[in-house]
């Protein structure tokens, strides 16, 4: 099968930043012991006017302006939340109408957690293969605020809102791999509908030793399909979710660390928007160059982990 | 492991200044650990000596000591 590249990336945050202090204002912490703890020092949550809906089409709109095509050129659509506005219609419906993409092409959404956003390009893939499609537009949103107990400071420090979006395209000359993986366990927790109160809990501990494992699981692994080494990888991005996770992996893969992007400190962990909105602000510092590999690595509720190598083949610098 | 070894597995996870890890340490408060730092020390001590520490026992551990003590007899073991 062909590979995908991207063209384009977007990227979209509520308004509010919350910063730690706010939130110690709330529930008993400080500033010194999330970033030290996390490397966060703010995250953004929705107000009255914003919700998923609203970021997951200005990422999109703009990845799709950037990209220079028209919306009749995408040839599927396909978000990736865990914290949807409805049940139906899937965000990626939502999307489809606000940007006028066409009707004749699959949308839907795809629940991998944080590993999202690269399951959503491989489903992406498929898609475009299945029905010689050429562009893809593949979004991460969260509004995981309204997921948030405020009463539980080990969780409600952590996450953020945010949407990134990125249009991909399929070409034979693309260099493409992709690791898909999971492991039911509820380790990580988000209740759905029903009559529980909706909050994001987590066992700390095991998902720092589940994410200490996949990340080297899925950079080794992707390496060794592809039959490369680090040094052909430009940038390693990470689902954002703490930044000792990635310090941790840094370490135990011997790897240049400058290679690992992180923006954790500014946005928090926004699970499936983390990725895309990464390489969203890798492309408006001007770091992602035409060309560039990108070795890609979600890991998160599920469990799910997901490696994938990809290039950006689109413009040079942010206009 | 003597305590050498366990000395220099907790300096290097922990980045703490070496004087201070002394059988008498306190893992929270003198070598101001919090839960992930104890997962990856546990970790590091797993790679080290082969002993792995369940998360529930590591917490009732307080001190270098303590975990020092159950390294010890877990390897005879």
């Amino acid at each position: 099968m062909k590979g995908l590249h991207i063209i384009s990336t977007g990227g979209a945050l509520p308004a509010r930043a919350v910063t730690n202090d706010e939130l110690s204002r709330r529930v008993d912490t400080s500033d010194e012991w999330i970033s030290t703890r996390t490397g966060i020092r703010q995250r953004y949550f929705c107000g009255p006017d914003e919700s998923a809906t609203t970021l997951a089409a200005a990422a999109a709109r703009q990845a799709l302006e950037r990209s220079g095509l028209t919306p009749a050129d995408i040839g599927c659509c396909v978000c990736a939340t865990l914290s949807a506005d409805y049940a139906s219609p899937s965000m990626a419906c939502l999307v489809q109408a606000e940007l006028g993409l066409p009707e004749n092409i699959p949308v839907l959404d795809v629940n991998a957690a944080c590993s999202g956003f690269l399951y959503g390009i491989s489903v992406a893939r498929g898609l475009l293969a299945a029905s010689e499609g050429r562009y893809a537009l593949v979004v991460g949103c969260e509004q995981l605020s309204r997921l948030l107990d405020m009463d539980d400071r080990s969780t409600c420090v952590l996450f953020g809102d945010g949407a990134g979006a990125a249009v991909l395209e399929m070409a034979d000359s693309a260099p493409f791999a992709a690791l898909l993986g999971a492991r039911g366990d509820k380790a990580i927790q988000v209740e759905g509908p029903g009559p529980l109160p909706a909050h994001i809990r987590m066992d700390g501990r095991a998902v720092f030793r589940f994410a200490v494992d996949a990340i080297p699981k899925c950079v080794d692994g992707i390496l060794n399909q592809t039959g490369r080494t680090l040094d052909s990888i430009d940038w390693v991005v990470c689902h954002q979710a703490n930044e000792r996770i990635i310090d941790h992996c840094v370490k135990k893969l011997n790897a240049p660390a400058e290679k690992f992007f992180k923006n954790l400190s500014r946005t928090g962990n926004t699970s499936a928007a983390s990725i895309p909105l990464a390489l969203n602000e890798l492309y408006e510092n001007g770091q992602l160059r035409p060309g560039q590999t990108l070795l890609c690595v979600g890991f998160g509720g599920g469990l799910t982990w997901a490696g994938t190598l990809l290039t950006y083949q689109g413009k040079g610098t942010a206009e | 492991m003597d305590f050498e070894a366990l000395k220099q597995v907790i300096v290097d996870t922990l980045n703490c200044d070496p004087e201070k890890v002394t059988l008498e340490a306190t893992l929270t408060e003198d070598l101001e650990a919090d839960s992930l730092d104890a997962v990856e020390l546990n970790m590091a001590i797993e790679e080290a000596c082969g002993v792995s520490i369940p998360d529930e026992k590591l917490a009732e551990l307080k001190t270098v000591k303590d975990i020092f003590d159950y390294i010890t007899e877990n390897a005879n073991a």
